[in-house]
């Protein structure tokens, strides 16, 4: 196993292993980073409004005065994880729905993918947008919001890849054999599909870090007190006349974990380089 | 073209696109159905809300019964949908005007940005995917597929961030705020857009650079291609008159895919440079909860991209030797 | 200069493994050169370094090619493009790929002589119609006018020719031009290359996997072997009097009926170096032997012992039908063999039988009882003892599981084998079909097509079946490995009494391992018949084209044959009939009676029945 996992990381080209470092750190900070903040993130501790890089705060001081570098780690987990956990959602959801239409008859097939495609037609944002404008934006709906304008994607890839995968000889032997619908799905053709969709989840990863940090960008995300990474943006807006840290700084940590993200994806062997990029 | 190539493809390709035109236009009758479902799944009510202290009983009901808000809900979308289409889209309550006025001061703005963002991105893009495309696994190729990678990873406040800092803070080039007086010359107006169309492009022209190299790349690895290097002909000349025109349908097809890219990422620059376009309107439909002027909005940017995928098809359609000619 | 073309020492080498070392030949002008091989042998990789190219990945190391008074791996990219095209021409494997699809076929065939300024466009014009009608092609005024897509393959393999043509070349390389084909239609392209390569005058270098095509083409053969040469003669030494150990082996598994006869059944031995009538022969020794009972009027043996029972069969898929009344039977034990070109329909018969396409009308019997006709209604013992074995194993076998997860599940799901019993049992299997018990654990993945074949036949066997239906299971296989498995179904047959239902196209294959043959022709049954009966000089005219367009191991055959006299004038089809489907190319069809009415059946002396108005079928009628 670790001699299989060294020599996948040896393969990887420079930015591959770039891609690598980030997605790791990321991962670290989001797990342990409220931990390493020298700081109450809340805290009033700096000198000045919008500081340049001192000592004191490596990352600089906020319009009210408090430390950048704590607020980002502490943000850091509101990013990542609200992201993740709806990336996880949307991914499996387009899956399961995908492999359902793969073994059912045709009417079931064109009933999901009439509908999914209607939702695909509506841009994801303008369809965040309505969402939150309906349901609010606290947490578990932003969860829900973000599943509901990504999982359209991931079930047309996901259905793509099932409905070949289905007119594969060796389903044929399997359907000849006498196997049922279920087996099908989960034995011939989820283990063929892991691989792609790990490489969309990663993809759907992205396109949500980003979309929820837009939202709460323009204060439709993550509410106070609570800030993720695109709140941390839009409440020291002000500062962008002085080109404070304050203010690029969440922007570039988000940018961090998105091309890092997107820089695995791509180097992985064959699926990525064809769908990496925005949706 | 001479007479029977052209009725060829009057008969093989007409239909095929009017049969997509119908289904577009299903959809699109499917995605009002869900947008004005999801509004209608607001709690409250609007007419409560807008009277505020004065909420009377019977106020209420006037107040609903004027506008409608009693009827049973298929009425009501009905109404709506008609009302979409002969360009009356209902009342904003929060505005206190019709929506249809509301939209019309601000449509424009944004089509004069999304044109000339497309304007700029085009060019560019191709010149970046074909020059990759033709120069594909060497040094260059690989940076350039770094530089896009990345740049569609970016979050759009960063590029506009980014964008106001260097030309705006540092050089004072360019004003921060695109603000436009009526009376401006086209050159004012210009310098006025050009750190919003900027940041609309970055992302753009990398997300078409990819796919204009995909495109290209796929062709290059079809055997005619090997077959025209087998015939003596120089590289440079089998791209131009074997690769470009196979491969014209799928740029075409790409690019305009992309661009379909600038109506949610108009939604963040316009905001950022405080621009008066349809985005921004949005936006605040959003947070005041402004039902009515949020449908309309979120139907007119659908229709925007539905029209896009539309002509994408109508390009890969075109583009197939198979229905080109009989 | 004697020789035209030398080769010395050619290296190529590909991520960092040598796929051609050390090769060496030469080719008189005018001469024909053969390179034989199998796949991975690098006999394309040769070709395309006579042009100085390599593909993406290669790279030629080392070694000296010289075409005329050119060394060709010392020139430039300049130098290279001006010989390309024109003084070297190259005519690829699939000629459907190798057209840009969205040009016409004029623009095309012309523009190698326009890029390298021969002559203008007129020129060119007039003298790729004089090709085209050359090469026969037809309409040569206005075929060039047409697109890839509106021709049929053996067509674009001609015009490809003429592209390759165009500019007089001094040598002309062609890569398995007609691997691609249906053997009817490869020996017209055949006679075509050769003749006008000969009135070009030009050297020509044939590339292939096919000894008896080649036998038909060449001056020289050479044999490789992994990118190494292992024979270099005349044809006729190389092909009567083989001296390398690989030539043989080639030689042998191009001969499955000589070679099969002898292991299937008890018999004299036969002398594999024969020529001729090698096929007939060997029929009539295992006729002697086989002890099946003869077959009675229209084909079909009542009685209990019949396994698979099949009456007035149509099948289509929606409204296109594609096999209309098919009758046959498989005794317990026995095997039939299904011939049929591209587009007979011999794929949907056994999906068919299989239950994946619910036949149209008619009947199938299975052991006595009626089997029932979609997938749904059929039930597992019902599914255990048919078992379907597919033609590219690359796609028939899950590519996320292990040897013995594949091998093992039909185990679980028909006899309830788990845990040790199951592996004890998957190493059974294992060993039945030759393979290492070790591969168990193994993805199939990184296997070789031939070990895969073979599993996908051990997944068949452990159902313990009493029917497999082979659908062209060794046509994706290189010769030797097809052999192989070819040797593995007589003995698995032998030892199991394994009944089995032999699709080809490859007649010389079926005829070794088929008790009866069943010949198909666009969805219909033309001829039935025990093995020996095709021997007899009664048979049906698509038959009769169909054996005479298989090329014999000797050189001269091709010669021999002669074009085929063009189908004699017939009136208008007649609308909404039900007639011969071989009408459009029939040799023999009657005018009056072919055009008219349906075609009945008739019994031939050798005991076959075939489907044809004229009950001496493609015979001469006595004068």
């Amino acid at each position: 196993m670790m001699n299989a996992m060294r020599s996948w990381v040896k393969a990887l080209s420079v930015s591959g292993r770039v891609g690598l470092s980030l997605v790791l750190l990321w991962l670290f900070l989001a797990v342990f980073g409220p931990f390493l903040a020298p700081y109450d993130p809340g805290a009033f501790v700096a000198h000045d409004v919008f500081a340049g890089f001192t000592t004191a705060h490596p990352l600089g001081s906020d319009y009210l005065g408090r430390d950048v570098l704590s607020r980002l780690l502490s943000g850091a987990r509101y990013s990542v994880g609200l992201a993740l956990a709806a990336a996880l959602v949307a991914s499996t959801t387009g899956t399961a729905l995908a492999l359902v239409t793969a073994v059912s008859p045709r009417w079931v097939d064109e009933g999901i993918s009439r509908f999914v495609d209607t939702l695909i037609s509506i841009p994801s944002k303008i369809l965040s947008l309505v969402l939150v404008a309906v349901v609010g934006s606290s947490l578990p709906l932003l969860l829900l919001v973000a599943s509901i304008t990504y999982f359209p994607g991931a079930f047309r890839i996901a259905r793509s890849l099932a409905v070949n995968l289905a007119q594969m000889d060796y389903v044929a032997v399997a359907r000849c054999r006498g196997e049922g619908a279920v087996h099908i799905a989960l034995r011939e053709i989820l283990p063929n599909m892991i691989h792609p969709m790990l490489a969309d989840f990663g993809l759907r990863f992205v396109f949500i870090v980003l979309l929820l940090s837009g939202l709460s960008f323009l204060g439709l995300g993550v509410q106070p007190p609570d800030a993720d990474l695109g709140s941390l943006v839009r409440e020291n807006i002000s500062g962008l006349g002085e080109a404070a840290p304050a203010i690029l700084m969440p922007a570039i940590a988000i940018a961090t974990l998105t091309v890092g993200v997107n820089l695995l994806i791509d180097s992985l062997p064959g699926r990525g380089r064809r769908i990496a990029g925005k949706e | 073209m001479a007479g029977p190539a052209t009725r060829g493809l009057l008969a093989t390709a007409l239909p095929l696109i009017g049969k997509r035109i119908a289904s577009g236009a299903l959809t699109l009758l499917l995605v009002s159905l869900v947008v004005f479902f999801i509004a209608q799944l607001l709690p409250g009510d609007a007419a409560q809300e807008m009277l505020g202290q004065a909420a009377t009983a019977d106020a209420v009901t006037a107040l609903r019964e004027k506008f409608g808000l009693d009827r049973p809900a298929p009425e009501r979308y009905v109404r709506w949908l008609l009302g979409m289409l002969t360009g009356d889209p209902g009342y904003s309550l929060v505005a206190n005007m019709a929506v249809a006025d509301v939209i019309a001061a601000r449509l424009p703005n944004s089509l004069l940005l999304a044109a000339l963002s497309a304007l700029v991105s085009v060019p560019v893009a191709l010149t970046i995917g074909i020059l990759s495309a033709m120069h594909r696994d060497t040094r260059l190729d690989r940076g350039l597929n770094v530089a896009t990678l990345s740049m569609v990873a970016l979050p759009e406040f960063l590029v506009a961030t980014v964008a106001v800092l260097i030309f705006s803070v540092q050089l004072r080039w360019l004003p921060s705020i695109a603000l436009i007086p009526a009376d401006a010359s086209p050159w004012l107006v210009l310098r006025s857009l050009a750190m919003p169309i900027l940041s609309l492009s970055v992302i753009v022209i990398a997300q078409m650079a990819r796919m204009t190299r995909a495109a290209i790349i796929q062709q290059l690895n079809q055997p005619y291609v090997e077959m025209a290097l087998l015939k003596g002909i120089k590289p440079a000349r089998v791209v131009l008159t074997h690769v470009l025109p196979n491969a014209i349908g799928p740029i075409v097809n790409a690019m305009v895919l992309s661009l379909s890219y600038l109506l949610g990422g108009a939604i963040i620059v316009e905001t950022i440079f405080n621009y008066p376009g349809l985005a921004s309107l949005m936006v605040n439909a959003v947070t005041s909860r402004d039902m009515p002027l949020l449908q309309a909005c979120a139907m007119i940017f659908c229709t925007a991209y539905l029209l896009l995928a539309l002509v994408a098809d109508t390009a890969a359609i075109l583009a197939n030797p198979r229905l080109r000619n009989r | 200069m004697q020789t035209h073309v030398e080769v010395r020492g050619l290296n190529v080498v590909a991520g960092g493994t040598s796929i051609v070392a050390d090769v060496g030949f030469s080719i008189p002008r005018g001469g024909v050169l053969a390179l034989i091989g199998e796949s991975g042998s690098g006999k394309t990789t040769i070709a395309m370094a006579l042009m100085g190219y390599a593909r993406l990945g290669c790279r030629i190391t080392g070694g000296s090619v010289r075409v005329g008074d050119k060394d060709v791996l010392s020139l430039d990219e300049d130098g290279l493009a001006a010989l390309r095209g024109d003084r070297v021409s190259y005519i690829a494997q699939s000629a459907a790929a190798s057209f840009n699809p969205s040009r016409r076929i004029m623009d095309q065939v012309v523009e190698p002589a326009l890029n390298h300024g021969c002559m203008d466009r007129k020129a060119a014009e007039i003298k790729a119609v004089a090709l085209f009608r050359s090469l026969a092609l037809p309409d040569p005024e206005s075929i060039g006018n047409r697109y890839p897509h509106q021709l049929s393959g053996g067509q674009l393999q001609r015009l490809m020719a003429a592209m390759a043509l165009i500019t007089g070349p001094e040598l002309v390389i062609l890569d398995e031009p007609t691997t691609a084909l249906d053997v009817t239609t490869q020996i017209e392209v055949l006679r075509a290359f050769k003749q006008a390569v000969r009135e070009q005058g030009a050297t020509a270098v044939y590339v292939s996997h096919d000894l008896a095509v080649v036998a038909q083409m060449a001056d020289a053969i050479v044999v490789l072997n992994k990118g190494r040469i292992r024979e270099n003669g005349a044809a006729v030494q190389v092909l009567q009097s083989p001296e390398d150990e690989y030539t043989r082996t080639l030689m042998a598994a191009a001969r499955p009926d000589a070679r099969i006869s002898q292991s299937c059944l008890p018999g004299e031995g036969r002398d594999p170096g024969a020529t001729g009538t090698a096929l007939s022969k060997a029929s009539s020794n295992a006729a002697a032997m086989s002890g099946t009972p003869p077959l009675g009027p229209g084909f079909r043996r009542e009685g209990r012992e019949n396994l698979l029972d099949i009456k007035g069969l149509n099948a289509g898929y929606g409204a296109t039908p594609i096999l209309r009344d098919i009758n046959l039977t498989i005794a317990r034990g026995a095997t039939l063999g299904v011939i049929g070109e591209s587009g007979s329909g011999k794929s949907t018969l056994a999906r068919v039988i299989a239950g994946m396409l619910p036949p149209a009308s008619g009947s199938i019997n299975f052991d006595g009882t009626r089997l029932p006709p979609a997938l749904s209604m059929r039930n597992k013992e019902q599914f255990r003892r048919i078992q379907l074995v597919f033609q590219n194993a690359d796609t028939a076998l899950n590519p996320a599981h292990s040897v013995g997860e594949i091998i093992g599940r039909p185990l679980t799901f028909y006899h309830g084998l788990k845990g040790a019993a199951a592996a004890r049992r998957v190493a059974e299997l294992l060993d039945l079909i030759k393979l290492p018990a070790s591969l168990a654990d193994r993805a199939c993945g990184g296997l070789s097509g031939g070990q895969k074949q073979r599993i996908n036949l051990a997944r068949a066997l452990a159902a313990k079946p009493d029917l497999i239906m082979c659908d062209e299971v060794t046509s994706a296989l290189d010769t030797v490995v097809g052999a192989a498995i070819l040797d593995l179904l007589a003995e698995l047959k032998r030892e199991l009494g394994l009944a089995y239902l032999f699709i080809s196209h490859d007649i010389a294959t079926v005829r070794a391992i088929a008790d009866d043959i069943m010949v198909l022709y666009a969805g219909t049954q033309v001829e039935t018949g025990r093995r020996q009966g095709y021997d007899g000089v009664v048979r049906h005219p698509y038959t009769d084209l169909l054996i005479g367009s298989v090329p014999e191991l000797r050189p001269g055959w091709l010669e021999e044959q002669g074009a085929r006299p063009a189908p004699p004038a017939i009136g208008q089809p007649k609308e909404g009939a039900d007639l011969c489907r071989f009408l459009p190319r029939c040799s023999w069809r009657v005018c009056g009676t072919c055009e008219e009415f349906t075609p009945p059946r008739h019994l031939t002396p050798g005991g076959n029945t075939i489907l044809c108005h004229r009950p001496e079928g493609a015979l001469e009628a006595a004068s």
